[in-house]
């Protein structure tokens, strides 16, 4: 979808599991990306990763593998003329803040703004732009190249313009936007993340193994990889982020990382991405 | 049978087995080599890029283009085949 719409094209701020995974997706649509992450380390891995993305897309039939038009930057300096930015960095509401405060003030007043979060309010990262209204919210599923669907959270200063960019763009990008409006957690994690808790509880008490209780889940009720196999796929440190900001702004206990997940965080068993979470994963696999 | 299509046979055969004892200690499952891994077989098709990386790793092979395609892994039969033609120099567009 090499368009004129494209310009300068999408930037995308933050290198790691998602801000790749969201690159590919654009690359995989033919659309010029510029990642951009202080980290020169991520900026090599999620090159490796995006060209497995890209590969992986191809084998299921969800994407060409044309890998191309993509540059990476340290600084936002050379985003100026985006037209999208997508920012999605790690999940802490002060250095996402930190992130679209910097980038807003340098690009074309307009510009359309994603912040890619499973859990913070849209509405308390928009004070940080200089036109609250060019920003929306995506939660973005992973990985994006193979999950269909996006949930698209408008908080109440986003603008209409803001929101027809972004459900254009992911049209263009193949993507069905589901659109929800803004609370902590918005709707999936609301409901999925104190699942995962829950889950999680279920192997610290020793009443199942993580095997046995995906295994109830998947076959039993139609979950597709059962929730601890999900967990490893968000990365269990993104997870316990995500339960802390629900924690924080609902008040809801469910919502507090149970012992289990902080252990595994502190042991470095991040999930997928680290190669071992409530499973182990094989280099290639990841 | 000649000794040219003697040898092709011999490492047709060496490459499935080489499959089928990737496979069985990847799933600590024995698969016969026409059964569908995914569709019936119950394997993640996420699984599918874990045998790109390795057939392209065990045998030297660069799969791209249409060779890309989940078809080409679905069996032992299928992967062996695919490998037996790129290593005669038949690549996908």
């Amino acid at each position: 979808m090499t368009d004129d719409r494209w310009g300068a094209g999408l930037t995308v701020l933050g290198a790691g599991v998602m801000g790749s995974g969201i690159a590919a997706l654009a690359l995989g649509h033919g659309v010029p990306v510029l990642l951009v992450d202080p980290d020169e380390e991520r900026l090599a891995r999620a090159r490796a990763d995006i060209r497995h993305q890209l590969r992986l897309a191809a084998l299921l039939g969800a994407g060409q593998a044309a890998e191309g038009a993509l540059r990476v930057a340290a600084s936002p300096g050379a985003a100026t003329d985006s037209a999208f930015v997508i920012e999605a960095i790690t999940e802490n509401a002060e250095l996402k803040a930190k992130a679209l405060a910097g980038l807003s003030a340098i690009v074309r007043p307009g510009t359309p703004f994603v912040s890619n979060t499973s859990s913070i309010p849209i509405d308390e990262l928009a004070d940080s732009m200089s036109r609250p209204q060019d920003l929306a919210g995506t939660h973005f599923m992973n990985p994006p190249s193979l999950i269909g669907t996006v949930e698209v959270i408008r908080g109440p200063r986003t603008a209409d313009e803001t929101m027809a960019a972004v459900t254009g763009v992911l049209h263009g990008l193949g993507r069905k936007a589901v659109v929800v409006r803004d609370a902590p957690g918005f709707v999936t994690s609301r409901i999925l993340h104190p699942m995962i808790n829950d889950a999680a509880r279920v192997v610290q008490a020793g009443t199942a193994t993580a095997d046995a209780v995906d295994a109830l889940l998947r076959d039993c009720l139609g979950h597709r990889t059962g929730p601890l196999r999900t967990a490893d796929l968000i990365g269990i440190d993104n997870l316990v982020d995500s339960l802390r900001v629900l924690h924080e702004r609902t008040g809801d206990e469910g919502c507090r990382p149970c012992e289990l997940l902080l252990a595994k965080v502190r042991a470095g068993h991040l999930g997928r991405k680290s190669g071992r979470g409530f499973y182990q994963y094989e280099e290639a696999a990841r | 049978m000649t000794a040219e299509t003697g040898r092709a046979a011999e490492s047709t055969d060496d490459v499935e087995q080489a499959v089928q004892r990737f496979l069985a200690a990847r799933t600590r499952t024995t698969w016969e080599p026409d059964r569908d891994l995914f569709t019936g077989g119950g394997l993640s098709s996420l699984f599918a890029m874990e045998l790109v990386v390795h057939l392209e790793q065990t045998f030297g092979v660069v799969i791209a283009g249409t060779d890309l395609r989940l078809d080409n892994f679905r069996t032992v039969h299928a992967m062996t085949a695919l490998v037996r033609r790129l290593r005669a120099g038949g690549g996908g567009d």
